[in-house]
């Protein structure tokens, strides 16, 4: 037995009235893990029972710690009937289970019953006690630690970042067994949460196998998802980077700026020994979900996009050979792995060397039955999660969900391969599933990566050179990975218009965030486009081929708004694309959103030019001239609006332009053998100085028309989809976590794509300027890692699902960088503590030093005649905001409400906290509920189901983490919210999804006077007596 | 396109002061839309009606899913659902709580029950406080009177404790509960001219010294009930004014003490007894004020009575709240 968990029932408040005769509740409560249930004694007649219990202690494999969440029901005695349930509580006890995180979870948690929702609130302690256990054959994974977040977490240091990690495990939906049609919807909703949870923790733990396999201990980026594929099952997977991390000694980790020793002081340097890492054997196969079967067989794979920012070209003479070596080695540490992908968003400094643009495959499905015969044994005695340890069976299947990933992967790696990159980095993945048809999705940024961080042990001297270190920073990620000569696209390629020294794209498109030392001009800016069609209604095979045949034309048009849109606002990269093609019954819809920057490294973009094909009519022509004045007055407004004024350069400096590629035959190929109609769509638009279009016909009038239809935010708001704003660095300490959601109805009358498009253009146009409404008192704000989903419930039906954070900042202190690159190059050297403390300070100065063929002179030359370039700004890490975060520190707490034991717990979908320091990582937050409700209009229509809900969801996530010790939720994503209706009924059901990364934070003010106090605090700040106020 | 769901959920629950009000002042949505445009929000804010109207619904629906946690206050300080700061909390729970003058003079007094409930519609019409906001005003007076009517300690207090209100409104909560408790009629017509803030600061004055609880600070219904031992023991100062003797003697010693100071002196010598008619007479205030003076202080003077303390007990309260009352 190498566990013993303790749980302790204390008491319960705000119980609901179970006895409509006395007014009161006689409850109690049953304790449940794996098999073993205990009970509390009965507390008669009270709405706030005071239990006090013993310990109950159960004896457990560290397996089923990992697997099984820990199961509170509260229940009323009845004596002459069955005792009524009041609800249920999962706690997730994998925070206990390694030494870095929580040590104990106590504290309120919310009582929930799937059709009542929260129903008082019951008060736990619980504790874990783990033995050394020596069984080498064991199947824990104990002691890897996972964060969502999706770039190094702070406190940390990357010593290796090992690569992918992915897995996925598949059962039969109880909502679709056939003992759903007998029992209750209650019954129903618990079995399906309970199912889901246990799934959700053995691919955890069979993630972490894998990740003590590869040597590591954390898991960095971690995303699960769930398909629910209805009648064929339920797919959990999950994708994410393994790493080796190590805990910052708080002496490095607090250096000069923020001068203060942390909390983390007493805790060991050491990341938690692998004292049961690494010897985890192979005596059971890791790869699980094998056991799928597509009786029909069929698959289609769409063509594959490769999207730009291009451009040709070997790297500058003096860096060619070392261009050469570099990939060499990176190469040959990456081959290893069989995908060498990184869910990672931002990266170590030094880490990113070039990219080459977003990387995409897409594959349309047919669903169907997963044939699993353990799905009888949920019904019984045994233990569940033997159940879904299935690899035995069918293992002969040749198609199977983990199939249809690998080789939509395989697709992404040839696709990075042919952008001369050997990695894709911002990787992700999803699906969209309409009735037996699903859309598998991936997509993320092709690069060329420093390995250094790739390898074990020692770092390989040599491959520390990289000549970009020496160039003015931020432009090196920019420069092209490719060959100019064997281009695997026409494009438009020019001289960096930071060093000169290489070449870059004209447009760079990726699905990262903003490299911190990435130099911008003015500010960003959230472009979305967004894209119908019509399909007809069909049936298996026939449907999945009109799917099929839609997407490309769909990418493509996705493509060509947001270039447009791009050029209208001026900029000429985007950064965290992510592109979702939603599947209905009778459409398909698009939806891309990405963050506009104007790049310094990258040319000016060229205007729109519009054209038309009836030169002779003059009423025509002047219709043409009219547009294209509308056209330039919005790019002239955007520029003004975004602050875009970048430097003129005179033409010497720029040099001569780049010949014309000799050679423009396409070497892409997709590799991918199921593929077997694969057409290679050209999206780089041909070479046009400026952008032309040509509106020969009413649909591209409309396109036109739609371009100019987006409004910009009203004055003082920003947004973007990224972690951070493009040129704003100030923040202040306010922020505004929400959720909205909206469905709407189409009429179906005369439904045209035009129509569609205008409707759904509208939708996202009007959600986004109620958001801008509801947070007006917030201004000057940005809304950040604003994130739209789009499912289509039902005909008729859409809907958007937005879930973004408001952060203030302060209008008048902007950070203005108006140095030179040296000066800034300098400057970073020494105030940019936040980087260069988490990862090796020698980073920067090796390569500066040790380069052998470091242009060094030329270097500062072009830096020089660079200097006095006004705007650019450095888009700066904003923890390190400004120093004036402090002043705006608001403690709110007023005397008249004092009593208050409801601590504050923020949540954010960022990485991190304006103004505030996270100085422990808590253990990851993830949650699936069902809401039912077979009395929808009593509840206030779908509109007070759903808002009732999500606000339950937030009050739970809170409560976890409150319980763990915490006082945020950072990098929180919803990731599912599946609404469905039947009115008619009067009923409604949804589903929700979310995960984060509990932490504690302290806010940088106070971690002056912490420090100043009790230099050597181990106490937890301020977390549940809510001190820390927002 | 129509939306038929359109929701906003914020992790800390986004109050808008302006659409509170209009929610507590009981119109609807359309009408809080209608109000919300007159107010040139949209101008202000470049938003389309559809923004606003998309926006009030949604803190409407907010307001209707906190208002069960605002009829027992202390719990919308323990929820967890609702993520609220406590200054905002605050500024919840006071402006629920707050009521109309023209709707508390209404009401004050009478017996808060289903009969009076049913008057509401006449009141909403006289008053013009919309009929949803009287049923707010008129359950608030009722669940508050019920909680503490049967509490030890003090009144003020305990409404404070129980329903966290301002130091000022758990005072004014304090009166209507005195006033209703003991049914005091203050809609005759000769106290019209009162305000609630007049029958407030009597109610206090009167459970400061005329309740049970002015003694002793045990009892029960220390402050909602008057103290009847000392209504019983006022008869005994009936004798000031049934005993000829003690009466002339009284005024002549009054009398003397004022003549000269007083403007209105021979009125005051003719309407001794009568407080009341002064007014009509237009006594200026600070006369009043010398001759009730003057009235309590010399019966410290008739040797022949015997109950100093009573009436001081008595004439202390009386003074303060005649002279409150004493206005147009």
């Amino acid at each position: 037995m190498p566990g013993k968990l303790k749980v302790k029932i204390v008491a319960g408040r705000h119980l609901p009235v179970m006895d409509r005769a006395s007014d009161l509740t006689d409850a109690f409560v049953e304790v449940k893990f794996g098999n073993t249930t205990f009970k509390t004694d009965v507390y008669h007649k009270s709405l706030n029972p005071q239990w006090n219990s013993e310990w109950f202690k159960f004896e457990v494999d560290d397996e089923d710690l990992q697997d099984e969440p820990l199961q509170i029901t509260v229940l009323d005695h009845d004596t002459y009937s069955a005792n009524d349930a009041i609800g249920k509580v999962y706690i997730d006890i994998d925070p206990l289970l390694y030494s870095e995180a929580a040590t104990v979870i106590s504290g309120w948690f919310p009582i929930y019953d799937t059709i009542h929702g929260i129903r008082g609130e019951i008060n736990v302690v619980v504790k874990v006690d783990l033995f050394n256990d020596l069984n080498r054959f064991r199947q824990s994974s104990c002691g890897v630690k996972f964060f969502c977040t999706t770039s190094i977490p702070k406190c940390y240091r990357a010593v290796i970042i090992h690569g992918f990690v992915e897995e996925l495990v598949v059962n039969e939906d109880p909502e679709y067994q056939w003992i759903d049609r007998i029992r209750t919807p209650r019954a129903s909703n618990e079995a399906r949460q309970r199912l889901i949870s246990l799934m959700s923790g053995e691919l955890q733990r069979k993630i972490g196998l894998k990740v003590l396999e590869m040597r590591g201990n954390a898991v960095v980026g971690y995303l699960q998802c769930f398909d629910l594929e209805g009648e064929s099952g339920l797919v959990v997977r999950a994708i994410g980077t393994a790493c080796t991390l190590d805990k910052l000694s708080s002496t490095a980790a607090f250096l000069p700026a923020c001068n203060s020793p942390s909390k983390e002081m007493k805790e060991s340097p050491l990341v938690h020994p692998p004292s049961h890492g690494c010897r985890s054997t192979h005596n059971s196969p890791i790869h699980t979900a094998t056991g799928s079967r597509l009786t029909q067989n069929f698959s289609v794979s769409v063509p594959t996009l490769i999207y730009t920012g291009m451009g040709s070209g070997s790297a500058g003479k003096e860096g060619g050979p070392f261009k050469a070596l570099l990939r060499q080695q990176t190469q040959s540490a990456l081959e290893q792995r069989e995908f060498p992908f990184f869910t990672l968003t931002a990266f170590p400094p030094g880490f990113l060397v070039h990219v080459g643009g977003v990387v995409s495959a897409r594959s349309v499905k047919l669903l169907d039955r997963i044939h699993n015969p353990a799905f009888v044994g949920i019904m019984g005695n045994t233990r569940s999660y033997k159940l879904l340890d299935w690899n035995s069976f069918n293992s002969d299947e040749p198609e199977t969900r983990d199939a249809w990933w690998a080789e939509i992967r395989q697709e992404i790696k040839s696709h990075a391969k042919a952008l001369g990159c050997h990695a894709v980095v911002g990787y992700s993945e999803s699906t969209s599933i309409c009735e037996e048809v699903c859309i598998l999705s991936a997509s993320g940024t092709a690069a060329v990566l420093n390995p250094r961080f790739l390898q074990d042990g020692t770092v390989e001297g040599c491959l520390e050179q990289r000549q970009e270190e020496n160039l003015p920073p931020g432009c090196g990620f920019c420069h092209i990975p490719y060959d100019e000569l064997n281009m695997p696209f026409p494009a438009h390629l020019t001289y960096c218009y930071s060093c000169r020294k290489q070449k870059v794209p004209d447009v760079l498109f990726t699905t990262i965030d903003l490299p911190t030392d990435a130099t911008v001009v003015g500010k960003g800016c959230l472009i979305q486009a967004r894209l119908c069609r019509l399909k007809k209604k069909a049936q298996a095979e026939a449907n999945a081929t009109a799917i099929s045949n839609l997407l490309p034309f769909m990418e493509y048009e996705v493509h060509t708004q947001l270039m447009n849109k791009l050029k209208l606002k001026g900029m000429n990269a985007l950064f965290g694309l992510r592109i979702q093609i939603t599947v209905g019954e009778n459409m398909l819809m698009g939806l891309a959103s990405a963050t506009g920057v104007y790049l310094t490294a990258l040319p000016t973009p060229g205007g729109i030019q519009i054209a038309g094909k009836t030169p002779n009519d003059g009423s025509y022509e002047q219709h043409i001239s009219h547009m294209q004045k509308k056209i330039n007055d919005t790019i002239a407004k955007n520029k003004e609006l975004y602050e875009i004024n970048p430097p003129e350069i005179p033409e010497e400096i720029i040099g001569s332009p780049i010949p014309e590629p000799r050679q423009r035959s396409r070497l892409l190929r997709s590799q991918s053998e199921s593929s077997d109609e694969v057409i290679e769509l050209d999206l780089s638009h041909g070479k046009k100085d400026a952008f032309v279009l040509e509106i020969d016909d009413t649909d591209a009038m409309e396109d036109v028309h739609s371009l100019l239809t987006d409004v910009p935010p009203p004055s003082g708001f920003y947004s973007c989809n990224t972690e951070i704003m493009p040129g704003i660095n100030n923040w202040t300490s306010e922020i505004q976590m929400f959720t909205s959601v909206r469905v709407s109805r189409l009429s179906n009358i005369n439904l045209t794509n035009q129509t569609l498009n205008k409707n759904f253009n509208d939708l996202c146009e009007n959600l986004l300027k109620s958001l801008y409404f509801k947070l007006r008192s917030m201004i000057p704000c940005c809304l950040c890692h604003v994130n739209f989903t789009v499912s289509l419930p039902e005909d008729e039906l859409i809907q958007i699902t937005v879930t973004a954070v408001a952060i203030t900042f302060d209008k008048h202190q902007a950070v203005q960088t108006t140095k030179t690159h040296v000066e800034k190059s300098l400057q970073r050297a020494s105030a940019d503590n936040e980087e260069l403390l988490q990862f090796p300070l020698e980073l920067c100065t090796d390569s500066l030093a040790s380069h052998p063929f470091s242009p060094a002179k030329e270097h500062l030359e072009s830096a020089s005649s660079n200097s006095g370039i006004p705007a650019a700004q450095r888009a700066v890490s904003v923890e390190k905001a400004s120093p004036l975060t402090e002043g705006h520190f608001r403690q709110r707490s007023a005397p008249a409400c004092a009593n208050s034991t409801v601590g504050v717990v923020k949540m954010t979908p960022l990485s991190f906290i304006p103004g505030a320091k996270i100085t422990k990582y808590l253990g990851i937050i993830n949650m699936f509920f069902i809401r039912e409700t077979t009395s929808l209009r009593e509840e206030g229509g779908v509109s007070g189901f759903l808002h009732a809900f999500i606000a339950e969801v937030f009050a739970m996530v809170r409560a976890h983490v409150a319980a763990l010790g915490g006082n945020a939720v950072v990098s929180y994503i919803m990731k599912q919210c599946v609404f469905m209706e039947n009115p008619n009924k009067n009923q409604a059901q949804c589903l929700i999804n979310v995960s984060g990364d509990a932490v504690i934070f302290v806010r940088e003010s106070e971690l002056e006077i912490i420090s100043a106090q009790q230099p050597i605090a181990s106490c937890q700040p301020a977390c549940s007596g809510g001190e820390i106020a927002t | 396109m129509t939306n038929e769901l359109d929701i906003f959920v914020g992790n800390t629950t986004l109050i808008d002061e302006d659409v509170y009000r209009l929610w507590l002042d009981g119109y609807s949505v359309s009408d809080a839309v209608g109000l919300r445009v007159r107010s040139g929000i949209l101008e202000q804010t470049g938003a389309t009606a559809g923004v606003l109207q998309s926006d009030t619904m949604d803190h409407y629906r907010t307001f209707h899913m906190l208002e069960r946690l605002l009829h027992t206050p202390p719990k919308l300080l323990h929820q967890l659902v609702f993520q609220i700061p406590p200054s905002r909390q605050a500024l919840l729970i006071e402006r629920y709580y707050a009521f109309d003058e023209a709707f508390v003079r209404e009401v004050l007094g009478k017996k808060l029950s289903k009969g009076t409930k049913k008057d509401l519609d006449d009141i909403s019409t006289k008053t013009g406080v919309t009929l949803k906001s009287c049923r707010r005003q008129f359950d608030n007076f009722k669940r508050v009177f019920k909680v503490v009517e049967e509490m030890r300690g003090s009144l003020a207090g305990n409404i404070q404790q129980h329903f966290l209100l301002s130091d000022r409104l758990a005072r004014d909560y304090a009166a209507v509960v005195f006033f209703a408790n003991n049914r005091f009629e203050t809609g005759k017509k000769k106290l019209q001219y009162l305000t609630f803030g007049d029958l407030a600061f009597c109610a206090e004055l009167m459970i400061q010294n005329w309740t049970p609880g002015a003694v002793d600070s045990q009892v029960d219904d220390m402050d909602v009930d008057l103290d009847k031992e000392f209504l019983q023991d006022l008869k005994e100062l009936k004798v000031l004014v049934a005993d000829k003797d003690l009466l002339d003697l009284h005024k002549s010693l009054v009398c003397t003490a004022l003549r000269g100071k007083l403007s209105v002196f021979p009125e005051m010598e003719a309407n001794f007894k009568f407080i009341e008619p002064c007014r009509s007479d237009r006594w200026p205030l600070n006369d009043v004020r010398l001759f009730l003076n003057q009235y309590s202080a010399s019966v410290h003077s008739l040797d022949g009575f015997r109950h100093q303390a009573l009436w001081d007990r008595y004439m202390v309260t009386l003074r303060s709240c005649l002279l409150r009352m004493y206005h147009d």
